[in-house]
């Protein structure tokens, strides 16, 4: 599993990447990515192409970059969703905080 | 420079003992002598030295069957052996490793090596130490944890078995530990004799999860006892964990309200796997789909408390389960999967048998037994077939006022989200007489209030739910005018009044309505194959006389009671 972060050019935008399995052990490497940055981007993307698996942690800790990134006002995208991905996060019906692509 | 340790060396050739002897204890080890192996292993047992020097070739014993023995006797404990030998031949010396020995040294002894591997050893036998106190220690937390565990599964088995998780209807397994993976499975009656249900999955596991299942079974267990709906047993346990959960924790759930007596089953569900809705008469299995966000993300106000309803038919299950039963996975990381359940639910024919079916299918998929998995059914049986629920506790009976009246009446916005019959029921549990008619006076009340509402306030047609679609329309009008209600009220007028020996009640229930012909529909409702409308006849059934007063406005009903002097 790997976590990388990169902010666009004009910094308005941070793109998160993960690779292989989003679950519990990418916790501190997933707050890593938005938290130590020094721009305080204006919208984030998720980018859950190499994403093979998603737990509920990994919810959870969805939510805590969306609270990180201003709560019902947070711009989050999540990008390049696997079926078996889209289908964890369509349960738990997080389509209702996140933008799904 | 290493510690004095305390060494044990094994040599028959007297000079070549002195020798080592000498240099050994230059070094600043304490030094033990021995000729052969079997005075090795006597001394071994007594002294316990830390190292052991051992020639291979010995009278008596040799080096080879002492270094096995002692390694014996040794046990956990690395005891370095460094054989001391004149072999050469490759043959030889892996005879000594074989033996046990843990390194060799050929004659004649240089000070200089001998010193560096006693060295080596020491760190070596030091490495074993550390890692078995460490064991030990990790050992040891874990039976105090496990310990811990136990106690606080009793005391949460106290308060989440309160329920009624042990009617007749009800069949669930859970793993032993699904508490400390997070699962929470809450069943509890309301004093209608409707049932509440919970199974619930917070993220995250063990002391975390089960801290916050704790306020959570509280609030469900209290507000179902006190006949609150389950919308708003839904938005105050959502409330309460939103405000004690940490960010990023949550508890996908689904939520049930089973009545027995309407034949209909309200779902709530947000994060769970499908749930089934398994028909007793073949039809295809209706799968209860999560439709909302998991309890504790959205505040209060945001939180969406839309309920889907069912009808349901005698014979009739409602299957719910934890996403361990859809997560185990095989040794090649395949889920088990919804595909696998629906072809267990499938070709399933005995009832009884269906828990065992998916764990029988789940052990075969895995190869093991899954130990963080939640299940529970609950049939559709006749509501005379279920325990009652428990009476009330009240007050003391010489005090209780006999001779009073009041009238509650609750207008527009108040309908929109106050469910106002526990209030009402709360009052009237005052009266000790009706303490033991609580049930039946709460369905009573509840039917009425349902009526005033929905046909009254809200002008909906009963008719409508003449077939499952019209039945599923029916709910999703009521949720939109009730969402745009404005005006409107509904009022309880309460009259208790002493009788010779005991009291009686009459409660008056109308509303802004236009009114309705209650003869009419009784003669509707006398049709058993329909969906709908069992409500007044219920409450015919229920109430000691039950009226309508001319004009059409409301139904009157009465309780009466005598007590025992």
């Amino acid at each position: 599993m790997a976590i990388t972060s990169q902010p666009s050019a004009d910094g308005q935008e941070l793109t998160i990447v993960i690779q292989g399995r989003f679950d519990f052990g990418a916790h501190q490497e997933f707050r890593d990515a938005y938290e130590r940055i020094n721009q305080r981007p204006k919208r984030y993307v998720v980018d859950l192409k190499g994403t093979t698996y998603l737990d509920s942690s990994a919810l959870g800790m969805l939510l805590l970059l969306r609270d990180h990134a201003g709560g019902d006002h947070a711009q989050i995208r999540l990008e390049h969703c696997n079926p078996d991905v889209r289908k964890i996060l369509a349960i738990s019906n997080f389509e209702q905080l996140f933008k799904i692509a | 420079m290493s510690a004095r340790l305390s060494i044990l060396i094994a040599e028959d050739s007297a000079a070549d003992r002195m020798l080592l002897s000498t240099i050994v204890s230059r070094q600043g080890h304490r030094v033990l002598t021995v000729a052969n192996g079997l005075e090795a292993l006597a001394l071994f047992e007594q002294e316990r030295p830390q190292l052991v020097l051992m020639d291979a070739l010995m009278p008596i014993m040799d080096g080879f069957e002492a270094a096995r023995r002692i390694k014996l006797l040794a046990g956990e404990a690395l005891v370095p052996i460094i054989f001391l030998t004149s072999l050469t031949e490759g043959e030889a010396l892996v005879r000594c490793l074989e033996a046990g020995g843990d390194d060799f040294l050929a004659k004649p002894y240089n000070r200089v090596i001998l010193e560096a591997k006693i060295n080596a050893m020491d760190r070596l036998r030091r490495l074993q130490e550390t890692v078995l106190q460490q064991r030990d220690l990790i050992a040891r937390n874990n039976a105090f944890l496990l310990d811990e565990q136990r106690a606080a599964k009793a005391v949460f088995d106290k308060v989440a078995h309160a329920g009624c998780l042990d009617a007749p209807n009800v069949r669930y397994l859970q793993s032993p530990y699904a508490l400390f993976n997070g699962d929470l499975l809450l069943a509890a009656f309301q004093p209608s004799g409707d049932m509440h249900v919970l199974l619930g999955d917070f993220t995250g596991h063990g002391l975390p999860a089960a801290i916050g299942a704790m306020p959570l079974a509280e609030a469900f267990y209290g507000m179902t006892a006190k006949g609150h709906s389950l919308r708003e047993v839904l938005r105050e346990v959502n409330a309460k964990l939103k405000r004690i959960l940490p960010m990023g924790m949550f508890c996908c759930a689904t939520l049930l309200n089973i009545s027995f007596q309407r034949k209909v089953v309200e779902v709530w569900a947000g994060g769970l796997p499908d749930g089934y809705l398994l028909r007793g008469d073949g039809r295809e299995h209706t799968p209860l789909v999560s439709r909302h966000l998991p309890l504790g993300v959205r505040d209060a106000r945001s939180f969406n408390d839309a309920l889907e309803v069912y009808p349901l038919e005698m014979g009739d299950r409602v299957l719910l389960l934890s996403d361990g039963v859809l997560e185990g996975s095989n040794a090649e990381g395949e889920l088990f999967g919804e595909q696998r359940l629906l072809e267990v639910l499938a070709a399933n024919r005995d009832d009884q048998a269906l828990f065992d079916e998916i764990q029988a299918a789940l052990i075969r998929f895995r190869g093991t037994q899954q130990d963080d998995i939640s299940l529970v059914e609950i049939g559709v049986v006749e509501s005379s077939s279920l325990g009652r629920p428990p009476v009330p506790q009240g007050g003391s009976v010489e005090n209780a006022p006999l001779d009073w009246s009041a009238t509650f009446e609750y207008r527009g916005a108040t309908l929109r989200r106050h469910n106002p019959v526990p209030q009402v029921l709360q009052l009237l549990l005052e009266v000790p007489g009706l303490r033991l008619q609580a049930g039946a006076l709460f369905s009573v009340l509840t039917e009425l209030y349902a009526n005033a509402l929905e046909h009254g306030v809200l002008g909906l047609d009963s008719a409508m739910k003449a077939d499952a679609r019209g039945f599923a329309d029916y709910y999703r009008l009521r949720t939109e005018r009730l969402a745009e209600l404005v005006e409107g009220y509904v009022r309880f007028d309460l009259r208790i009044c002493p009788e010779p020996g005991g009291g009686r009640l009459t409660l008056l229930v109308d509303d802004s309505g236009p009114g309705f012909d209650g003869q009419a529909v009784m003669a509707r409702q006398a049709q058993p194959e329909r969906f709908s409308g069992r409500g007044l006849a219920l409450v015919r059934q229920l109430s000691e006389r039950c009226t309508w007063p001319a004009g059409g406005r409301g139904v009157s009903v009465e309780f009466s009671w005598r007590l025992e002097a």
